[in-house]
């Protein structure tokens, strides 16, 4: 049986590097992959521990999280191309107008 | 220890686990390492995919369904038709404000890992519990009495998502203004309609 640290490891590596991606990514459609890409850390940390400690109620978690990530990916795509047909552009540094 | 003590100990789980997670990981990179967002997308559904084998090892065989039916099957089809759609081609930032930040991320990603992993260490090894949880029907009794109302909330959600997407997304065109003002016209028409007129204008010379 694989330690339940093994799982928590690949989760945190996952996530930091989800992080990483915010930080470096400049196209609005890959920070939105290294969203989703956190988010599925996350579900491997409640499955991991849903599955160590005997309770469903973490993969149920899982559940919601993903449906949240369906929700969210649909209005943010359709943000980002409301935002691409006004300023043609999908770089989130050049969307700057409330910026002072 | 020599080479067959070695052997004897690692189990069938571990090397599967450690193949996925090394997967897992390059695939990850991969989607933050790309500047072509179809590769990113790519490479994402290798990790969501990984990642359902994942939860197989760990005894959630309904958790891996939907990972790759609606994660790797619906979101990420979502993904790739705005890349499609958009078709952007790869451009180098005007403005470059962020020249700097990259460099940050090195040793912020080396910061954050070594924080997470002292937080890892606190916490204890639960031995694995004797019935894993993960069944279809451990999971619908669950949702459907004690997490009826966050699974009815989330329903909510995604109606509001699906209308909110639809009005973001919407293209507003000539015609689409007209037709409103046709319409708010004849709901502000105080004059009669004509045809009425007509009927009127009959009965009255009937009645001359």
């Amino acid at each position: 049986m694989v330690p339940l640290s093994w799982y928590l490891a690949l989760s945190a590596v996952l996530f930091t590097i989800g992080v990483v991606g915010v930080i470096i990514q400049r196209n609005i459609i890959s920070l939105f992959m290294c969203i989703e890409l956190m988010l599925n850390a996350v579900n491997l940390t409640l499955v991991a521990f849903s599955r160590f400690l005997g309770d469903v109620t973490g993969q149920l978690f899982v559940f919601i999280v993903m449906t949240v990530a369906a929700a969210e990916a649909a209005v943010g795509l359709a943000i980002i191309i409301s935002l691409f047909r006004s300023r043609e552009t999908i770089n989130v540094d050049e969307a700057d107008l409330l910026r002072l | 220890m020599d080479v067959n003590t070695l052997l004897n100990t690692i189990e069938i789980s571990h090397i599967l686990f450690l193949g996925f997670a090394a997967l897992c990981v390059v695939a990850a990179f991969n989607v933050i390492l790309q500047h072509n967002p179809i590769y990113s997308a790519l490479a994402l559904i290798i990790v969501l995919c990984t990642l359902a084998a994942l939860f197989v090892t760990l005894y959630a065989p309904f958790i891996a369904a939907i990972q790759v039916l609606v994660y790797a099957g619906a979101i990420m089809v979502l993904f790739i038709f705005v890349i499609m759609l958009l078709n952007v081609r790869e451009e180098e930032s005007k403005t470059d404000q962020q020249k700097y930040l990259k460099y940050l991320a090195v040793p912020f990603f080396l910061a954050m890992l070594g924080e997470v992993f002292a937080v890892i260490k606190t916490v204890g090894a639960p031995p694995a519990s004797a019935n894993p949880p993960g069944t279809v029907e451990s999971i619908a009794n669950g949702m459907f009495t004690n997490y009826v109302l966050p699974f009815e909330a989330a329903s909510v959600l995604i109606l509001m998502a699906i209308v909110g997407s639809m009005l973001l997304a919407r293209r507003e065109s000539a015609a689409d203004t007209n037709l409103i003002e046709d319409a708010l016209n004849a709901a502000n028409r105080s004059t009669p309609m004509p045809a009425i007129e007509t009927v009127r204008e009959i009965e009255e010379e009937v009645a001359a």
